[in-house]
């Protein structure tokens, strides 16, 4: 048994950190494809989605083993995003409608079931109803290899399939035009869409899983301009706020994994948003105060020169017949 | 999937764009109908027509990107599925994300990824030639800047340098010009009158008839029908102007007639 910081590293909290990182990590890097292509919203639905699987998988077989079950989850969840292209291809829905009666209708459906079976004395043996908020402890060994190996899987397509799922999530009109198949691209990303909730379901629970997608993609995109890099950063903040959730509620009593991964990742990206050089709101707040005092101290000067009648505090360019020359490139946005 | 890159001279008699028939419909309406249309190599065409008259769509069907229901289309004679290495398509400017993370000469090495293939990343050689068609463009000392930095003209001079990264010999531009500032306007026009005269053909969805008979060489009047494709010169008439725009453009008989005095 290994000893780090004062903490145990026993076999459950073994399992519940390379569980996290793992989730963290294949979250974080498909996440950032899912938050470019306006498909957040998808995830959650996809999340919700696995509920009602799980459920049907485990009244099935009768067993509560994690591969069945998350099948169960992948079919569903697959459905439900399925269901939602459909609805908006074949209807005059509109996506957000779509996505909201899948999720409410799948996730209800997910509720009955659970409560149907708790009613028979089987969930809290089976406990499923784990699978709501997530419980990282439950994962034994043989759960964190199946994340592993459907993490790697996941990893690796993305990797191969890299430029093309940049150009497609791009322009998807000029990635049609240059042959890709981008109706294929689409059905592949949801499909590890699909495969990160299922890796993250017993942790963290189908209610937060949306954030472990969305939160890191969010919090890199603010710290890089290039899509790879991005999404190697996503990987890791994802992978940090997971090792540092299964940490925290190893050492902090009542204090739930999954929720505390949620919490950690959704802290990255308040401080990412709000500090990150750039994009960060407090950048921007600085970036216009400096503009307005060297357009201030510009005119005040240019005023001077004019001698306006009025000083620097009733300064209006417009009133020295003087408009600022237009500036040719790159202010027209 | 790798082909190899063939870059065979096409023969002389086969047009670079061959429309026959085409109708094409969104929800049992006609978008397009019955377009007889035939573009000419190394020429400059301009589609013109009203706000909904179908020209972005004309482009898409001729790029296989909607649904035909029915007729046909042929690039130097063939599908477009076999031709498509021939071709360069530029999207209108605001049909997608400009805060998309990326770089100006990443957004030109996609140009690339068509003759690369799959599992293929580009390199040193795709990014040479990616910095000359930035260069050919007037971009090149914005190559590592990140995209959602350009205004509308350098993300449209973006845009083109991925066309010219295709070497292809069909260029197919959805409105190029719009909202583009002068300086833009004056480097596509000139980058359009280089790709004539390497022999490329270029076809233009254009909004501004003032310039239709300056920029380009033959004209295709669109409102759903097409009303009246050839030279300048004797299709881009007033008579056939009021067709294609409905009579609403009484002012513009003045201003064709003179655009068309400077060119003839």
């Amino acid at each position: 048994m290994i000893e780090l910081f004062g903490i145990t590293f026993d076999y459950t909290l073994r399992n519940v950190v390379f569980g996290a990182a793992i989730l963290g990590i294949v979250g974080g890097v498909i996440g950032c494809l899912a938050v470019l292509r306006q498909q957040s919203l998808l995830s959650d639905a996809v999340s919700h989605a696995a509920l009602p699987g799980i459920c049907v998988a485990f009244l099935a077989t009768g067993v509560r083993s994690t591969p069945i079950l998350m099948a169960g989850a992948a079919v569903t969840g697959l459905l439900g995003a399925l269901l939602v292209l459909g609805l908006v291809r074949s209807t005059r829905l509109r996506e957000d409608a779509a996505l909201g009666i899948v999720l409410s209708t799948f996730f209800g459906f997910g509720t009955v079931l659970l409560t149907r079976i708790s009613r028979t004395g089987d969930a809290d043996q089976a406990g499923l109803s784990s699978f709501l908020f997530g419980q990282a402890a439950s994962l034994v060994a043989t759960d964190v290899v199946a994340m592993a190996v459907l993490g790697t899987i996941t990893l690796v397509v993305v990797a191969v399939a890299f430029k093309e799922f940049k150009a497609s999530t791009f322009d998807p009109g000029f990635a049609a035009s240059i042959g890709l198949p981008v109706t294929g691209l689409s059905i592949l990303l949801t499909l590890l869409i699909v495969s990160a909730i299922v890796i993250g379901l017993q942790a963290v629970g189908v209610i937060l899983m949306v954030t472990v997608l969305v939160a890191p993609a969010l919090a890199a995109r603010q710290w890089t301009t290039d899509l790879g890099r991005m999404m190697i950063l996503a990987g890791f903040l994802g992978g940090a706020s997971g090792i540092t959730g299964a940490l925290l509620s190893a050492t902090v009593s009542r204090l739930p994994t999954g929720p505390t991964i949620v919490l950690i990742a959704s802290a990255i990206v308040i401080v990412s948003v709000l500090f990150a050089p750039g994009r960060g709101v407090a950048w921007g707040a600085a970036e216009r105060r400096r503009t307005g005092r060297r357009v201030r101290a510009e005119w005040a000067d240019r005023a001077e020169r004019h001698q306006l009648p009025g000083g620097n505090d009733h300064l209006a360019p417009q009133s020295s017949g003087r408009l600022p020359a237009p500036v040719a490139e790159g202010s027209g946005r | 999937m790798a082909a190899p890159v063939t870059d065979i001279a096409s023969p002389p008699d086969l047009m670079p764009i061959t429309v026959r028939d085409l109708i094409v419909a969104y929800r049992s309406t006609p978008v397009l109908w019955d377009i007889h249309l035939d573009v000419r190599p190394g020429r400059l065409t301009a589609i013109v027509g009203p706000n909904g008259a179908g020209k972005s769509t004309l482009l898409k069907a001729i790029l296989g990107l909607v649904p035909i229901s029915s007729g046909r289309v042929e690039i130097f004679g063939q599908p477009y599925r076999e031709a498509r290495k021939r071709v360069a398509y530029v999207p209108q400017r605001s049909s997608v994300d400009w805060d998309f993370p990326t770089t100006a000469i990443d957004v030109v090495m996609m140009g690339q990824y068509g003759t690369l293939g799959w599992f293929r990343r580009p390199g040193k050689a795709e990014r040479t030639l990616a910095m000359d068609c930035l260069r050919q463009v007037g971009m090149a000392d914005y190559a590592d800047r990140q995209i959602s930095q350009f205004s509308g003209g350098q993300q449209q001079r973006v845009f083109l340098a991925r066309a010219l990264a295709q070497q292809a010999d069909l260029y197919i531009m959805d409105e190029p010009f719009a909202g583009v500032d002068a300086v833009t306007e004056r480097a596509i026009v000139e980058l359009l009158q280089r790709l004539r005269a390497e022999g490329r053909t270029v076809v233009v969805v254009h909004h501004d008839l003032q310039t239709v008979p300056t920029y380009f060489d033959d004209v295709a009047l669109l409102n759903v029908r097409l009303i009246a494709a050839g030279p300048v010169e004797q299709a881009f008439t007033a008579d056939n102007l009021g067709q294609a725009y409905g009579g609403r453009i009484a002012f513009l008989d003045a201003e064709v007639t003179h655009g068309l005095e400077g060119k003839r």
